[in-house]
C-alpha cells in the first residue's frame, strides 16, 4: 500500500483507515514513498492487498526508472558517446534539484524553473569541460572538481540549508495531476506524463545524433584525429557534449525532486554509479550500432535496475539487507555486469580461435 | 602554393636530450605536385608533415598556406587545407560508426552545424565513390568500420579524404602497416586519385622504388636537412642505384641505412 504526502499527514491516513503500523521505512526507494505494511490484514482480503501493493511497486519501478533514464542518457553520452568519464553528474543531478526546488519555492513559473535546471547543469558540464580542456587535466579530476564545488553552489542555491521542502507547492507533476483529476488515477498519470518526457528527450536526442554535429561527437569519442583531420575544433564539440550530457542530468534531479517533493544536497551521491550500472545492464539486452536503439536500450537498462534495487530493498529484509546497503547493491552489480562481459569477450575470442585452428 | 621558410625543429630545447629534428627547411610545393619522400629512420619526414599539419609548432621558420602565415594557426584549423592519412589504418576512420556516418562527417571540413546531411540522396552519392574503391563496400554501408580489414578502412580513408578535396594531401608511409597485396592496391589508388583529381600531395615511403615510381618530384631527408630534390625529366630518369650515388656525392658518406637499400623490390 503506498500513500504519498508528509510523514504525519500518513500517520493520520493510515490511522484512519485503521491499519495498525507495523513498520514504516523512511528509507525507502531513497525516501521517495513511505510505505507502510500493516499487522492487522483480515485473512479474506490478503491476497488483494497483495496484488495492491505489488502494481504500486511495479508502477514505482516504472516511474523511477523513466525519471532515472533521462540522467542514464546523459550518463550514456560522456561514457560511451565521447569516452568522457565524467563525475559532474554527482554534483549535476542535485544542483538540477536545487535549481527547481528553490525556483518553484520563489514563486517562478514550473517550466521555466526546469529551463533554468537544464541551464545550470549545461553550465556545470561546460565548466568541467573547460577545466579539462585549459589546463590540461585529465578528465576524471576535472570532474571531480566541479562535482565537489557544487556542493557548495547547491547548498548556496538552496538558501543554505541542505534540503527544501516541496510539498506545499505546485510543482509539474502537481500541475499535470489536477488537469487529469478525474479522468485517470494520478498514479497513471504520472507514469504516462513520464514516459512521455522520456520518449520526447530520447527522440530529441536521437535526432541531434544524426545531425553532422551528432556524428562528430560519436567519432570524437573513438577518435580524436580523425575529428582534428576534419578542421573541427575538439575543445568545443567537448563542452558541448559533456554540457549537454549534465543537462539532461540536471532536468532529471529536477524531475526526481518534484517526484518525491523535496531536494536534498545528498541526492546526488552515487548516481554516477546508478547510471554506469544501468548503461551496463542496457547493454546485455541487445547489441547495434544505430542510436536509436542505443537510447532505447538505455532507458530499458535503467528501469531494469531500478527494478533490482526495489527487488533487494523488499526481499533484501530475509537476508538482512538493509537500505544502507543498497549503495554496495549497486557497486557489486556494475563489477558483476563487468564480469560478465569479460567473460561474454573470452569465450567469443576462444570461438574466434577454434575457428582458426 | 604550401611554402615552408627556415623551419627548425629542437626537441627538448636546453636540456641533456636536445635533438634538433629539422635544420633550416626551405621548401615550396607547387599546385599539383606529387612529391615522394625518402630517408632512413630520424631523418625527419614524420617531423617535417606534424609540423606543416600543426601537431606541434616549429622552433623557427615560418609556414605558407596560399600566402597565409599559418604558422600559429591551431592544428584544427589547418586541417581545412589538410588532409593527412596515417600508417595506422585505424587512425583514419571512427571503428564503431558505421561507414556511411564515418562518409559524412568527412565529407564536408569544419566547424559541424545542426543539420541532419546523411539523407537517401547523400547516401547514394557515398554508393557511386565508393565503386571507385572496386571493394564491395557500396553493398556494406551500414556496417561498422571496425568490421573492415586494415586495407579495406586505409582505402576509405584515402577516398574520404579526396572526396574532401584538401589543398594538399601528407600521405605518412600510409601503406606500410599493409600486406604487399593490399598496399600495391592502395597505392595504385592513391596514384589514381592524385592524378585523376590534379590533387597536390606529399608522400613519404620507406621503399625508394615507390618513391621513384610514384609523383613528379622527389625528396631526399637526412639528419633533418632535405638534401636531394629532384623533379621533372631528372626524376622520370632516375634509377635506385642513381639516387645512391646522388646520395653519395651530395653527403660523401656511403648510404648504409640498410632498410632503405633493402627495401627497393
Amino acid at each position: 500500500m503506498k500513500l504519498s504526502g508528509n510523514f504525519f499527514h500518513l500517520l493520520r491516513q493510515a490511522a484512519s483507515r485503521n491499519y495498525s503500523l507495523f513498520f514504516i521505512d523512511m528509507f525507502l526507494s531513497e525516501r521517495t514513498h513511505v510505505y507502510i505494511i500493516y499487522s492487522k490484514i483480515p485473512a479474506d482480503s490478503s491476497a488483494c492487498d497483495k496484488i495492491i501493493k505489488d502494481s504500486a511497486m511495479i508502477e514505482g519501478i516504472f516511474v523511477e526508472g523513466l525519471i532515472y533514464g533521462i540522467m542514464v542518457l546523459g550518463v550514456f553520452i560522456t561514457f560511451r558517446i565521447l569516452d568522457f568519464p565524467d563525475l559532474t553528474v554527482d554534483g549535476s543531478f542535485p544542483l538540477g534539484a536545487a535549481i527547481m526546488a528553490s525556483l518553484i519555492i520563489s514563486g517562478y513559473n514550473v517550466f521555466f524553473a526546469l529551463a533554468a535546471a537544464f541551464m545550470g547543469g549545461v553550465a556545470a558540464g561546460v565548466v568541467t569541460a573547460v577545466i579539462h580542456n585549459r589546463l590540461k587535466v585529465p578528465n576524471l579530476l576535472a570532474g571531480i572538481l566541479t562535482m565537489t564545488m557544487l556542493w557548495s553552489v547547491n547548498i548556496r542555491i538552496m538558501g543554505n540549508r541542505a534540503n527544501l521542502p516541496l510539498l506545499k507547492n505546485e510543482t509539474i507533476l502537481t500541475d499535470i495531476v489536477s488537469w487529469t483529476e478525474g479522468i485517470i488515477p494520478s498514479d497513471y498519470t504520472i507514469l504516462v506524463f513520464f514516459f512521455l518526457v522520456a520518449m520526447a528527450i530520447k527522440f530529441s536526442m536521437d535526432l541531434f545524433f544524426r545531425t553532422d554535429m551528432g556524428l562528430t561527437l560519436g567519432a570524437l569519442g573513438n577518435n580524436e584525429q580523425m575529428v582534428i583531420s576534419q578542421g573541427v575544433n575538439i575543445n568545443l564539440m567537448k563542452a558541448i557534449g559533456v554540457g549537454l550530457s549534465n543537462g539532461l542530468v540536471a532536468v532529471s534531479g529536477a524531475f526526481a525532486a518534484q517526484y518525491q517533493g523535496f531536494a536534498d544536497v545528498g541526492l546526488g551521491t552515487g548516481i554516477v554509479v546508478t547510471g554506469l550500472a544501468s548503461v551496463m545492464i542496457g547493454e546485455f539486452i541487445f547489441t547495434s550500432n544505430k542510436i536509436v536503439v542505443l537510447t532505447f536500450r538505455v532507458i530499458i537498462g535503467s528501469i531494469i535496475y531500478k527494478a533490482i534495487m526495489y527487488l533487494g530493498r523488499y526481499y533484501g529484509y530475509h537476508i538482512g539487507l538493509t537500505p544502507n546497503d543498497l549503495k554496495l547493491l549497486a557497486g557489486l552489480l556494475i563489477i558483476a555486469c563487468l564480469m560478465i562481459a569479460q567473460g561474454k569477450k573470452r569465450n567469443y575470442f576462444r570461438r574466434w580461435k577454434n575457428d582458426q585452428a | 602554393m604550401i611554402r615552408l621558410e627556415n623551419i627548425t625543429k629542437v626537441f627538448n630545447q636546453g636540456t641533456v636530450n636536445e635533438n634538433t629534428a629539422l635544420r633550416g627547411i626551405n621548401l615550396r610545393v607547387k599546385e599539383g605536385d606529387f612529391i615522394t619522400i625518402v630517408g632512413s629512420n630520424g631523418a625527419g619526414k614524420t617531423t617535417l608533415f606534424n609540423t606543416i599539419s600543426g601537431s606541434f609548432q616549429p622552433t623557427t621558420g615560418d609556414i605558407f598556406f596560399n600566402d597565409k602565415n599559418v604558422t600559429r594557426m591551431p592544428e584544427y584549423k589547418r586541417a581545412q587545407y589538410l588532409g593527412r592519412i596515417f600508417q595506422d589504418p585505424l587512425l583514419g576512420t571512427a571503428s564503431n560508426m558505421s561507414l556511411e556516418d564515418n562518409m559524412m562527417i568527412c565529407y564536408r571540413k569544419g566547424f559541424k552545424g545542426l543539420k541532419i546531411s546523411l539523407n537517401n540522396k547523400m547516401r547514394e552519392r557515398f554508393r557511386e565513390e565508393l565503386k571507385a574503391l572496386d571493394m564491395g563496400l557500396e553493398s556494406r554501408m551500414e556496417y561498422n568500420v571496425q568490421l573492415f580489414s586494415g586495407g579495406q578502412r586505409q582505402a576509405l580513408t584515402l577516398l574520404m579524404t579526396v572526396l574532401s578535396h584538401p589543398d594538399l594531401i601528407l600521405l605518412d608511409e600510409h601503406t606500410a602497416a599493409l600486406d604487399p597485396k593490399n598496399a600495391a592496391l592502395i597505392l595504385e589508388l592513391t596514384d589514381k586519385f592524385i592524378i585523376d583529381k590534379k590533387l597536390t600531395a606529399m608522400m613519404i615511403t620507406h621503399n625508394m622504388s615507390h618513391a621513384i615510381k610514384y609523383g613528379n618530384r622527389i625528396l631526399m631527408m637526412h639528419k633533418g636537412e632535405i638534401i636531394l630534390d629532384i623533379s621533372g625529366e631528372e626524376k622520370k630518369n632516375l634509377t635506385v642505384e642513381g639516387l645512391v650515388k646522388k646520395f653519395y656525392n651530395v653527403k660523401h658518406e656511403e648510404l648504409t641505412n640498410d632498410e632503405l637499400l633493402m627495401s627497393h623490390e
